[in-house]
Protein backbone atom coordinates (compact mmCIF):
# COMPACT_ATOMS: atom_id res chain seq x y z
CA UNK A 1 0.00 0.00 0.00
CA UNK A 2 1.16 3.59 -0.40
CA UNK A 3 0.37 5.71 2.99
CA UNK A 4 -3.20 7.56 3.47
CA UNK A 5 -3.30 11.51 3.45
CA UNK A 6 -3.48 14.51 1.12
CA UNK A 7 -0.17 13.75 -0.60
CA UNK A 8 -1.19 16.36 -3.76
CA UNK A 9 -0.26 13.29 -6.28
CA UNK A 10 -1.58 11.79 -9.20
CA UNK A 11 -3.28 8.31 -8.50
CA UNK A 12 -0.75 6.81 -10.58
CA UNK A 13 2.11 7.69 -8.44
CA UNK A 14 0.20 6.07 -5.07
CA UNK A 15 -1.00 2.59 -7.35
CA UNK A 16 2.45 2.74 -8.75
CA UNK A 17 4.17 2.45 -5.45
CA UNK A 18 1.50 0.03 -4.16
CA UNK A 19 2.05 -2.20 -6.99
CA UNK A 20 6.24 -2.03 -6.61
CA UNK A 21 5.12 -2.96 -2.72
CA UNK A 22 2.78 -5.63 -3.20
CA UNK A 23 5.61 -7.19 -5.96
CA UNK A 24 8.17 -6.72 -3.57
CA UNK A 25 6.44 -8.60 -0.68
CA UNK A 26 5.64 -11.27 -3.25
CA UNK A 27 9.02 -11.87 -4.25
CA UNK A 28 8.32 -11.35 -7.88
CA UNK A 29 9.62 -9.33 -10.79
CA UNK A 30 6.99 -6.83 -12.91
CA UNK A 31 7.83 -9.61 -15.57
CA UNK A 32 6.18 -12.30 -13.73
CA UNK A 33 3.35 -10.81 -13.89
CA UNK A 34 0.82 -12.31 -16.66
CA UNK A 35 -2.23 -10.25 -16.15
CA UNK A 36 -2.60 -6.30 -14.53
CA UNK A 37 -6.56 -5.46 -12.99
CA UNK A 38 -6.90 -2.37 -12.12
CA UNK A 39 -9.87 -0.36 -9.96
CA UNK A 40 -10.71 3.03 -12.09
CA UNK A 41 -10.93 6.19 -10.37
CA UNK A 42 -13.72 8.46 -12.29
CA UNK A 43 -12.05 11.83 -10.85
CA UNK A 44 -8.47 11.91 -12.88
CA UNK A 45 -9.70 12.27 -16.26
CA UNK A 46 -9.56 9.66 -18.79
CA UNK A 47 -6.35 7.64 -17.51
CA UNK A 48 -8.27 7.13 -14.25
CA UNK A 49 -11.05 4.89 -16.89
CA UNK A 50 -8.34 2.52 -18.03
CA UNK A 51 -6.67 2.16 -14.69
CA UNK A 52 -5.73 -1.06 -15.15
CA UNK A 53 -3.47 -0.35 -18.35
CA UNK A 54 -2.69 3.54 -17.04
CA UNK A 55 -0.70 1.13 -14.19
CA UNK A 56 1.01 -1.20 -17.21
CA UNK A 57 2.06 1.54 -18.39
CA UNK A 58 3.69 3.00 -15.44
CA UNK A 59 5.20 -0.04 -14.82
CA UNK A 60 6.37 -0.10 -18.03
CA UNK A 61 4.55 -1.75 -21.10
CA UNK A 62 5.58 -5.70 -20.80
CA UNK A 63 2.68 -7.19 -22.73
CA UNK A 64 0.71 -8.68 -19.76
CA UNK A 65 -3.27 -9.24 -20.39
CA UNK A 66 -5.27 -5.66 -18.55
CA UNK A 67 -8.57 -5.30 -17.59
CA UNK A 68 -10.05 -1.80 -15.89
CA UNK A 69 -13.25 -2.33 -13.91
CA UNK A 70 -15.52 0.48 -12.20
CA UNK A 71 -18.02 -0.60 -9.41
CA UNK A 72 -17.95 2.47 -7.03
CA UNK A 73 -16.91 1.47 -3.78
CA UNK A 74 -16.44 -1.84 -4.72
CA UNK A 75 -14.61 -1.68 -7.36
CA UNK A 76 -10.92 -2.68 -5.65
CA UNK A 77 -13.30 -5.92 -4.43
CA UNK A 78 -14.44 -6.37 -8.57
CA UNK A 79 -11.13 -6.32 -9.46
CA UNK A 80 -9.89 -8.98 -6.84
CA UNK A 81 -12.62 -11.26 -8.22
CA UNK A 82 -11.78 -10.11 -12.01
CA UNK A 83 -8.43 -11.68 -10.76
CA UNK A 84 -9.58 -14.74 -9.21
CA UNK A 85 -11.75 -15.54 -12.00
CA UNK A 86 -8.57 -15.46 -14.04
CA UNK A 87 -6.61 -17.71 -12.30
CA UNK A 88 -9.56 -20.13 -11.47
CA UNK A 89 -9.72 -20.09 -15.12
CA UNK A 90 -6.39 -20.77 -15.97
CA UNK A 91 -5.84 -17.47 -18.33
CA UNK A 92 -2.84 -16.50 -15.66
CA UNK A 93 -1.00 -17.95 -12.81
CA UNK A 94 -0.08 -14.22 -11.26
CA UNK A 95 -2.43 -11.46 -11.32
CA UNK A 96 -1.90 -7.97 -9.91
CA UNK A 97 -4.35 -6.01 -8.66
CA UNK A 98 -4.22 -2.16 -7.91
CA UNK A 99 -6.27 0.57 -7.11
CA UNK A 100 -5.59 4.32 -6.08
CA UNK A 101 -7.34 7.83 -5.77
CA UNK A 102 -5.92 11.35 -5.21
CA UNK A 103 -9.30 12.69 -3.98
CA UNK A 104 -10.53 16.77 -3.87
CA UNK A 105 -11.06 18.34 -0.48
CA UNK A 106 -15.08 17.65 0.79
CA UNK A 107 -18.18 16.15 -0.84
CA UNK A 108 -17.71 13.31 -3.08
CA UNK A 109 -19.93 15.00 -6.09
CA UNK A 110 -21.56 13.60 -9.49
CA UNK A 111 -19.38 14.32 -12.70
CA UNK A 112 -19.99 17.62 -13.67
CA UNK A 113 -22.85 18.88 -17.20
CA UNK A 114 -26.48 18.90 -17.15
CA UNK A 115 -27.45 15.32 -16.69
CA UNK A 116 -31.41 14.37 -15.19
CA UNK A 117 -30.51 10.92 -16.61
CA UNK A 118 -28.11 10.16 -13.94
CA UNK A 119 -29.98 9.53 -10.46
CA UNK A 120 -26.47 10.45 -8.80
CA UNK A 121 -26.58 13.69 -10.59
CA UNK A 122 -30.37 14.26 -9.62
CA UNK A 123 -30.23 13.17 -5.87
CA UNK A 124 -27.75 16.50 -5.58
CA UNK A 125 -29.56 18.90 -8.11
CA UNK A 126 -32.78 17.89 -6.49
CA UNK A 127 -31.99 16.96 -2.88
CA UNK A 128 -28.81 18.07 -2.21
CA UNK A 129 -28.67 14.76 -0.65
CA UNK A 130 -24.72 14.27 -0.40
CA UNK A 131 -23.17 10.59 0.78
CA UNK A 132 -23.66 11.66 4.56
CA UNK A 133 -26.67 12.58 4.31
CA UNK A 134 -27.73 8.89 3.66
CA UNK A 135 -25.45 7.80 6.56
CA UNK A 136 -27.42 10.02 8.98
CA UNK A 137 -30.86 8.78 7.86
CA UNK A 138 -29.25 5.34 8.95
CA UNK A 139 -27.90 6.48 12.19
CA UNK A 140 -31.08 8.41 12.70
CA UNK A 141 -32.95 5.34 11.69
CA UNK A 142 -31.40 2.90 14.20
CA UNK A 143 -31.42 5.97 17.12
CA UNK A 144 -35.33 4.97 16.48
CA UNK A 145 -35.61 1.81 15.85
CA UNK A 146 -33.10 0.20 18.68
CA UNK A 147 -32.32 2.89 20.89
CA UNK A 148 -28.37 3.36 19.37
CA UNK A 149 -27.14 6.66 20.88
CA UNK A 150 -24.98 9.56 19.98
CA UNK A 151 -22.87 8.13 22.42
CA UNK A 152 -22.65 4.42 20.89
CA UNK A 153 -21.49 5.92 17.32
CA UNK A 154 -18.81 7.89 19.22
CA UNK A 155 -17.39 4.85 20.31
CA UNK A 156 -16.88 3.40 17.03
CA UNK A 157 -14.42 6.34 16.51
CA UNK A 158 -12.74 5.99 19.58
CA UNK A 159 -12.03 2.15 19.00
CA UNK A 160 -11.13 2.72 14.99
CA UNK A 161 -9.23 5.37 16.07
CA UNK A 162 -7.27 3.41 18.85
CA UNK A 163 -6.78 1.01 15.95
CA UNK A 164 -5.17 3.56 13.37
CA UNK A 165 -2.86 5.16 16.10
CA UNK A 166 -1.25 1.45 15.38
CA UNK A 167 -1.00 1.59 11.86
CA UNK A 168 1.70 3.35 10.15
CA UNK A 169 -0.66 3.28 6.95
CA UNK A 170 -3.17 5.31 8.05
CA UNK A 171 -3.90 8.89 7.47
CA UNK A 172 -5.08 9.78 11.02
CA UNK A 173 -2.99 8.10 13.71
CA UNK A 174 -4.18 9.85 16.58
CA UNK A 175 -6.70 8.55 19.24
CA UNK A 176 -9.91 10.07 19.68
CA UNK A 177 -11.95 10.69 22.51
CA UNK A 178 -15.97 10.34 22.99
CA UNK A 179 -15.43 14.27 23.70
CA UNK A 180 -13.69 15.43 21.21
CA UNK A 181 -16.34 13.49 18.76
CA UNK A 182 -18.78 15.42 20.83
CA UNK A 183 -17.42 18.29 20.12
CA UNK A 184 -17.69 18.21 16.60
CA UNK A 185 -19.61 19.98 14.49
CA UNK A 186 -22.86 18.49 13.20
CA UNK A 187 -22.43 17.79 9.22
CA UNK A 188 -26.01 16.16 8.97
CA UNK A 189 -28.12 15.47 11.58
CA UNK A 190 -27.24 12.97 14.09
CA UNK A 191 -23.44 12.73 12.50
CA UNK A 192 -20.92 15.01 13.49
CA UNK A 193 -17.70 15.59 11.31
CA UNK A 194 -15.44 12.98 13.70
CA UNK A 195 -18.57 10.05 12.91
CA UNK A 196 -17.59 10.76 8.87
CA UNK A 197 -14.98 9.38 7.08
CA UNK A 198 -13.23 12.09 4.94
CA UNK A 199 -11.39 11.58 1.63
CA UNK A 200 -8.08 10.86 1.08
CA UNK A 201 -5.33 9.95 -1.70
CA UNK A 202 -4.53 6.10 -1.41
CA UNK A 203 -3.57 2.91 -3.15
CA UNK A 204 -3.46 -0.54 -2.67
CA UNK A 205 -2.52 -3.25 -4.08
CA UNK A 206 -2.03 -7.25 -3.91
CA UNK A 207 -0.55 -9.85 -6.23
CA UNK A 208 -2.57 -13.38 -6.60
CA UNK A 209 -1.76 -16.64 -7.98
CA UNK A 210 -2.33 -19.71 -8.21
CA UNK A 211 -1.77 -22.03 -5.08
CA UNK A 212 0.77 -24.49 -7.35
CA UNK A 213 2.29 -21.09 -8.22
CA UNK A 214 2.66 -20.06 -4.69
CA UNK A 215 4.10 -23.33 -3.70
CA UNK A 216 6.58 -23.73 -6.39
CA UNK A 217 7.73 -20.13 -5.22
CA UNK A 218 8.35 -21.12 -1.55
CA UNK A 219 4.97 -19.69 -0.13
CA UNK A 220 3.39 -23.48 1.27
CA UNK A 221 1.08 -22.07 3.39
CA UNK A 222 -0.20 -18.80 1.92
CA UNK A 223 -3.51 -16.47 2.82
CA UNK A 224 -5.77 -17.99 0.64
CA UNK A 225 -9.15 -16.17 -0.90
CA UNK A 226 -11.80 -18.55 0.00
CA UNK A 227 -14.55 -15.91 -1.43
CA UNK A 228 -15.23 -12.73 -2.95
CA UNK A 229 -18.82 -11.87 -3.17
CA UNK A 230 -19.97 -8.96 -5.60
CA UNK A 231 -23.65 -9.97 -5.90
CA UNK A 232 -26.02 -7.63 -6.71
CA UNK A 233 -29.61 -6.96 -4.64
CA UNK A 234 -33.10 -8.59 -5.40
CA UNK A 235 -35.92 -7.02 -6.27
CA UNK A 236 -37.44 -5.15 -4.69
CA UNK A 237 -34.54 -3.38 -2.92
CA UNK A 238 -36.52 -2.28 -0.02
CA UNK A 239 -33.89 -0.71 1.87
CA UNK A 240 -33.40 3.35 0.75
CA UNK A 241 -29.64 3.28 -0.76
CA UNK A 242 -27.21 5.65 -2.39
CA UNK A 243 -27.87 7.04 -5.02
CA UNK A 244 -31.52 6.66 -4.80
CA UNK A 245 -34.10 9.47 -4.60
CA UNK A 246 -36.62 6.47 -3.55
CA UNK A 247 -36.97 2.54 -2.76
CA UNK A 248 -38.21 -0.14 -5.35
CA UNK A 249 -42.12 -0.71 -4.14
CA UNK A 250 -42.95 -3.31 -2.43
CA UNK A 251 -46.26 -3.54 -3.12
CA UNK A 252 -46.67 -6.01 -5.86
CA UNK A 253 -43.14 -8.17 -4.32
CA UNK A 254 -42.32 -9.00 -1.14
CA UNK A 255 -38.75 -8.16 -0.30
CA UNK A 256 -36.41 -11.22 0.15
CA UNK A 257 -35.55 -12.19 3.44
CA UNK A 258 -32.17 -10.51 4.00
CA UNK A 259 -31.54 -7.03 2.66
CA UNK A 260 -28.80 -5.95 0.09
CA UNK A 261 -26.10 -5.33 2.54
CA UNK A 262 -26.95 -8.65 4.41
CA UNK A 263 -26.59 -10.72 1.21
CA UNK A 264 -23.37 -9.75 0.59
CA UNK A 265 -21.84 -11.15 3.44
CA UNK A 266 -24.11 -14.24 3.25
CA UNK A 267 -22.96 -15.06 -0.87
CA UNK A 268 -19.47 -14.56 0.85
CA UNK A 269 -20.47 -16.72 3.62
CA UNK A 270 -21.74 -20.15 1.29
CA UNK A 271 -19.01 -19.70 -1.26
CA UNK A 272 -16.44 -19.74 1.76
CA UNK A 273 -18.47 -22.88 3.48
CA UNK A 274 -17.85 -20.99 6.49
CA UNK A 275 -20.33 -19.25 8.50
CA UNK A 276 -19.71 -15.97 11.19
CA UNK A 277 -18.97 -17.79 14.06
CA UNK A 278 -15.40 -18.84 12.29
CA UNK A 279 -14.08 -15.65 12.04
CA UNK A 280 -11.41 -14.20 13.71
CA UNK A 281 -11.44 -10.33 12.51
CA UNK A 282 -13.35 -8.19 10.25
CA UNK A 283 -12.83 -5.46 8.22
CA UNK A 284 -16.20 -2.92 7.17
CA UNK A 285 -17.01 -0.01 5.58
CA UNK A 286 -17.26 2.44 8.13
CA UNK A 287 -18.08 5.33 6.53
CA UNK A 288 -19.81 6.68 9.50
CA UNK A 289 -19.93 5.25 12.95
CA UNK A 290 -23.50 4.59 12.60
CA UNK A 291 -23.00 2.32 9.61
CA UNK A 292 -20.56 0.17 11.01
CA UNK A 293 -23.18 -1.12 13.31
CA UNK A 294 -25.10 -1.95 10.76
CA UNK A 295 -22.47 -3.90 9.47
CA UNK A 296 -22.21 -6.46 12.28
CA UNK A 297 -25.54 -7.05 11.57
CA UNK A 298 -25.14 -7.67 8.25
CA UNK A 299 -22.14 -9.87 8.43
CA UNK A 300 -24.51 -11.86 10.87
CA UNK A 301 -22.10 -11.33 14.36
CA UNK A 302 -25.25 -10.40 15.87
CA UNK A 303 -28.96 -10.14 15.70
CA UNK A 304 -30.43 -6.93 14.38
CA UNK A 305 -30.17 -4.19 16.99
CA UNK A 306 -27.42 -5.80 18.73
CA UNK A 307 -24.38 -3.60 17.27
CA UNK A 308 -24.70 -0.87 20.05
CA UNK A 309 -24.15 -4.14 22.17
CA UNK A 310 -21.05 -6.24 20.83
CA UNK A 311 -19.54 -2.28 20.46
CA UNK A 312 -20.21 -1.52 24.13
CA UNK A 313 -19.38 -5.03 25.58
CA UNK A 314 -15.78 -4.52 23.63
CA UNK A 315 -16.29 -7.55 21.39
CA UNK A 316 -15.08 -5.52 18.32
CA UNK A 317 -12.45 -3.88 19.79
CA UNK A 318 -8.36 -5.11 19.71
CA UNK A 319 -8.18 -7.54 22.08
CA UNK A 320 -11.99 -8.10 21.64
CA UNK A 321 -13.52 -11.40 20.91
CA UNK A 322 -14.26 -10.37 17.27
CA UNK A 323 -11.98 -7.16 15.99
CA UNK A 324 -13.63 -5.28 13.35
CA UNK A 325 -11.39 -2.34 11.75
CA UNK A 326 -8.43 -3.67 13.13
CA UNK A 327 -6.41 -1.56 10.15
CA UNK A 328 -8.25 1.49 12.00
CA UNK A 329 -11.25 1.80 8.87
CA UNK A 330 -12.20 4.22 7.05
CA UNK A 331 -12.39 6.18 10.06
CA UNK A 332 -8.90 6.50 10.00
CA UNK A 333 -7.57 6.10 6.25
CA UNK A 334 -10.24 8.28 4.67
CA UNK A 335 -11.97 7.38 1.40
CA UNK A 336 -9.79 6.41 -1.91
CA UNK A 337 -12.58 4.67 -3.64
CA UNK A 338 -10.91 2.72 -6.18
CA UNK A 339 -8.30 1.76 -3.28
CA UNK A 340 -10.22 0.78 0.03
CA UNK A 341 -11.41 -2.31 -0.94
CA UNK A 342 -8.26 -3.56 -1.86
CA UNK A 343 -6.81 -1.82 1.12
CA UNK A 344 -9.34 -3.99 3.30
CA UNK A 345 -7.69 -7.29 1.83
CA UNK A 346 -4.46 -5.84 2.59
CA UNK A 347 -5.24 -5.84 6.43
CA UNK A 348 -6.98 -9.42 6.38
CA UNK A 349 -3.42 -10.44 4.83
CA UNK A 350 -1.37 -9.21 7.39
CA UNK A 351 -3.35 -10.13 10.14
CA UNK A 352 -4.01 -13.78 8.93
CA UNK A 353 -0.10 -13.87 8.12
CA UNK A 354 0.97 -12.57 11.61
CA UNK A 355 2.49 -9.81 10.99
CA UNK A 356 0.29 -6.90 12.06
CA UNK A 357 2.43 -5.42 14.28
CA UNK A 358 0.65 -3.67 17.53
CA UNK A 359 -2.77 -4.65 15.70
CA UNK A 360 -2.24 -8.32 15.58
CA UNK A 361 -4.63 -10.54 16.73
CA UNK A 362 -3.78 -13.31 17.97
CA UNK A 363 -4.05 -16.93 16.18
CA UNK A 364 -6.12 -15.21 12.83
CA UNK A 365 -7.40 -17.77 11.08
CA UNK A 366 -9.88 -16.61 8.62
CA UNK A 367 -11.46 -12.59 7.96
CA UNK A 368 -14.02 -10.98 5.98
CA UNK A 369 -14.70 -8.08 4.50
CA UNK A 370 -17.47 -6.09 3.48
CA UNK A 371 -18.26 -3.07 1.52
CA UNK A 372 -21.20 -1.30 -0.55
CA UNK A 373 -21.17 1.35 -3.46
CA UNK A 374 -23.29 3.33 -5.83
CA UNK A 375 -25.92 1.85 -7.97
CA UNK A 376 -26.15 -1.74 -5.83
CA UNK A 377 -22.90 -2.60 -5.84
CA UNK A 378 -21.50 -4.28 -3.22
CA UNK A 379 -18.90 -7.08 -2.24
CA UNK A 380 -17.37 -9.21 0.49
CA UNK A 381 -13.77 -11.00 0.44
CA UNK A 382 -13.34 -14.42 3.11
CA UNK A 383 -9.69 -14.91 3.49
CA UNK A 384 -8.06 -18.03 4.99
CA UNK A 385 -4.79 -18.74 6.73
CA UNK B 1 -39.85 40.14 -17.04
CA UNK B 2 -41.50 37.37 -14.60
CA UNK B 3 -39.80 34.44 -14.37
CA UNK B 4 -41.77 30.85 -15.35
CA UNK B 5 -42.57 28.54 -12.97
CA UNK B 6 -41.01 25.44 -14.18
CA UNK B 7 -40.47 21.55 -12.21
CA UNK B 8 -37.24 21.00 -11.47
CA UNK B 9 -37.86 17.69 -13.17
CA UNK B 10 -40.21 17.12 -15.87
CA UNK B 11 -43.40 14.91 -15.24
CA UNK B 12 -42.50 13.94 -11.20
CA UNK B 13 -45.33 15.76 -9.88
CA UNK B 14 -48.00 17.58 -10.68
CA UNK B 15 -48.20 20.81 -12.28
CA UNK B 16 -49.95 24.40 -11.23
CA UNK B 17 -52.85 23.22 -13.26
CA UNK B 18 -54.26 21.93 -10.67
CA UNK B 19 -55.43 23.27 -6.78
CA UNK B 20 -52.03 23.03 -4.24
CA UNK B 21 -54.87 20.37 -2.38
CA UNK B 22 -54.21 18.12 -4.91
CA UNK B 23 -50.68 18.48 -5.67
CA UNK B 24 -49.30 15.00 -5.62
CA UNK B 25 -46.25 13.11 -6.84
CA UNK B 26 -46.36 11.07 -9.79
CA UNK B 27 -45.62 7.77 -10.30
CA UNK B 28 -46.00 4.83 -12.70
CA UNK B 29 -47.60 1.54 -12.45
CA UNK B 30 -47.22 -1.70 -14.15
CA UNK B 31 -50.73 -2.63 -15.73
CA UNK B 32 -49.10 -6.45 -16.10
CA UNK B 33 -47.67 -6.93 -12.30
CA UNK B 34 -48.90 -3.78 -9.92
CA UNK B 35 -45.01 -2.69 -9.52
CA UNK B 36 -45.15 1.29 -8.82
CA UNK B 37 -42.39 3.38 -9.85
CA UNK B 38 -40.94 6.13 -8.47
CA UNK B 39 -39.18 8.33 -9.92
CA UNK B 40 -41.69 7.20 -12.41
CA UNK B 41 -40.40 4.55 -15.24
CA UNK B 42 -41.69 4.89 -18.80
CA UNK B 43 -39.65 2.47 -21.08
CA UNK B 44 -39.84 -0.94 -19.06
CA UNK B 45 -41.24 -2.52 -15.98
CA UNK B 46 -38.14 -3.23 -13.65
CA UNK B 47 -39.87 -6.13 -11.99
CA UNK B 48 -38.03 -9.55 -12.78
CA UNK B 49 -40.90 -11.49 -12.49
CA UNK B 50 -43.13 -9.25 -14.30
CA UNK B 51 -45.20 -11.74 -16.52
CA UNK B 52 -44.68 -8.65 -19.11
CA UNK B 53 -47.37 -7.14 -21.83
CA UNK B 54 -48.55 -4.39 -19.08
CA UNK B 55 -48.28 -0.84 -20.18
CA UNK B 56 -46.79 1.93 -17.83
CA UNK B 57 -49.28 4.20 -16.33
CA UNK B 58 -48.99 7.55 -14.58
CA UNK B 59 -50.43 7.18 -11.25
CA UNK B 60 -50.34 9.70 -8.38
CA UNK B 61 -48.59 8.53 -5.27
CA UNK B 62 -50.18 8.53 -1.87
CA UNK B 63 -50.03 12.26 -0.31
CA UNK B 64 -49.52 11.51 3.08
CA UNK B 65 -47.45 9.09 5.14
CA UNK B 66 -44.88 8.38 7.76
CA UNK B 67 -41.32 9.64 8.16
CA UNK B 68 -38.96 6.70 8.09
CA UNK B 69 -36.30 9.08 8.67
CA UNK B 70 -34.60 12.59 8.50
CA UNK B 71 -31.50 14.58 8.65
CA UNK B 72 -30.37 17.58 7.62
CA UNK B 73 -27.72 19.31 5.64
CA UNK B 74 -25.20 21.82 7.89
CA UNK B 75 -22.57 22.20 4.98
CA UNK B 76 -23.57 23.49 1.46
CA UNK B 77 -23.71 20.76 -0.59
CA UNK B 78 -21.27 20.63 -4.23
CA UNK B 79 -22.82 21.57 -7.54
CA UNK B 80 -25.33 20.52 -9.61
CA UNK B 81 -27.04 21.70 -5.93
CA UNK B 82 -28.32 25.25 -6.65
CA UNK B 83 -27.22 27.67 -3.82
CA UNK B 84 -25.54 31.36 -3.92
CA UNK B 85 -21.74 30.82 -2.53
CA UNK B 86 -22.48 34.63 -1.77
CA UNK B 87 -24.88 33.96 0.93
CA UNK B 88 -24.64 31.95 4.06
CA UNK B 89 -25.53 28.77 4.35
CA UNK B 90 -28.94 27.96 5.15
CA UNK B 91 -29.47 24.63 6.24
CA UNK B 92 -32.14 22.40 4.45
CA UNK B 93 -34.35 19.51 6.23
CA UNK B 94 -34.47 16.33 4.29
CA UNK B 95 -36.84 13.62 4.78
CA UNK B 96 -37.37 10.29 3.90
CA UNK B 97 -41.07 8.75 3.98
CA UNK B 98 -42.62 5.55 3.77
CA UNK B 99 -45.51 5.66 1.73
CA UNK B 100 -47.72 2.66 3.30
CA UNK B 101 -50.26 2.12 -0.21
CA UNK B 102 -47.06 2.06 -2.55
CA UNK B 103 -44.81 0.23 0.30
CA UNK B 104 -41.60 2.33 -0.85
CA UNK B 105 -39.61 5.12 1.04
CA UNK B 106 -38.94 8.69 -0.66
CA UNK B 107 -37.26 11.25 0.24
CA UNK B 108 -37.66 14.69 -0.35
CA UNK B 109 -36.63 17.98 1.27
CA UNK B 110 -38.96 19.30 3.53
CA UNK B 111 -40.85 22.71 3.57
CA UNK B 112 -39.15 25.70 4.91
CA UNK B 113 -38.97 26.36 8.30
CA UNK B 114 -39.13 22.97 9.11
CA UNK B 115 -35.98 21.46 11.33
CA UNK B 116 -35.05 18.21 12.30
CA UNK B 117 -36.59 19.14 15.99
CA UNK B 118 -40.14 19.50 14.26
CA UNK B 119 -39.85 15.64 12.82
CA UNK B 120 -39.38 12.17 14.53
CA UNK B 121 -39.76 8.65 13.04
CA UNK B 122 -43.52 7.94 12.53
CA UNK B 123 -44.46 11.74 12.28
CA UNK B 124 -47.66 12.06 9.40
CA UNK B 125 -46.08 14.22 6.76
CA UNK B 126 -47.49 15.21 3.24
CA UNK B 127 -46.63 16.60 0.55
CA UNK B 128 -46.81 19.97 -0.73
CA UNK B 129 -45.43 21.88 -3.71
CA UNK B 130 -42.50 23.69 -2.98
CA UNK B 131 -39.31 26.07 -5.08
CA UNK B 132 -35.97 24.46 -5.09
CA UNK B 133 -34.36 28.01 -6.89
CA UNK B 134 -34.84 30.71 -8.80
CA UNK B 135 -32.76 32.13 -11.92
CA UNK B 136 -33.01 34.77 -14.37
CA UNK B 137 -35.11 32.67 -15.93
CA UNK B 138 -37.43 30.77 -13.82
CA UNK B 139 -38.79 29.64 -10.71
CA UNK B 140 -37.60 26.01 -10.26
CA UNK B 141 -40.80 23.73 -8.15
CA UNK B 142 -39.96 20.54 -6.36
CA UNK B 143 -41.61 18.78 -3.69
CA UNK B 144 -41.45 19.26 0.17
CA UNK B 145 -42.45 16.77 3.01
CA UNK B 146 -44.48 18.73 5.75
CA UNK B 147 -46.05 17.63 9.24
CA UNK B 148 -49.46 17.40 8.88
CA UNK B 149 -51.05 19.68 11.61
CA UNK B 150 -54.12 18.75 13.75
CA UNK B 151 -55.96 21.92 12.05
CA UNK B 152 -54.76 20.15 8.80
CA UNK B 153 -56.17 16.41 9.30
CA UNK B 154 -59.37 18.58 10.48
CA UNK B 155 -59.55 20.08 7.45
CA UNK B 156 -58.58 17.44 5.12
CA UNK B 157 -59.65 14.32 6.36
ZN1 LIG C 1 -44.49 -5.30 -14.36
Amino acid sequence: MHPWGKWGRSFVSYGTAAARAALADAGLEWSDVGSVVGADTMRCGYPGYVAGATFAQALGWQGARVTSVYAACASGAQAIGTARAQILAGLADVVLVVGADSTPKGFLAPAGGERPGDPDWLRFRVLGATNPAYFALYARRRMALYGDTAEDFARVKVKNAAAGALNPLARYRARVTAEEVAASAVVADPLRLLDICATSDGGAALVLSSMEFARRHGHPDPVRVRAVSTVSPTYPKAVLDLPDIATDSAAAVSPAPHAFRASIARAAYEEAGLGPEDLSLAEVYDLSTALELEWYEDIGLCAPGEGAKLLREGVTALGGRLPVNTSGGLGSFGEAVPAQAIAQVCELTWQLRGTAGDRQVQGARVGITANQGLFGHGSAVVAVR
Amino acid sequence: MARTRRPVVAGWFTDDTVPEAEFRLLGTRCTACASVFFPREDDWCRNPGCPGGGELAEVPLSPRSRVWSYTDGRYRPPAPYVSDPDAPWEPYTLVAVELAAEAMVVLGQAAPGVTTADLAVGTEVEVVPGVLNEDEEHVWTTWNWRPVTTADREERS
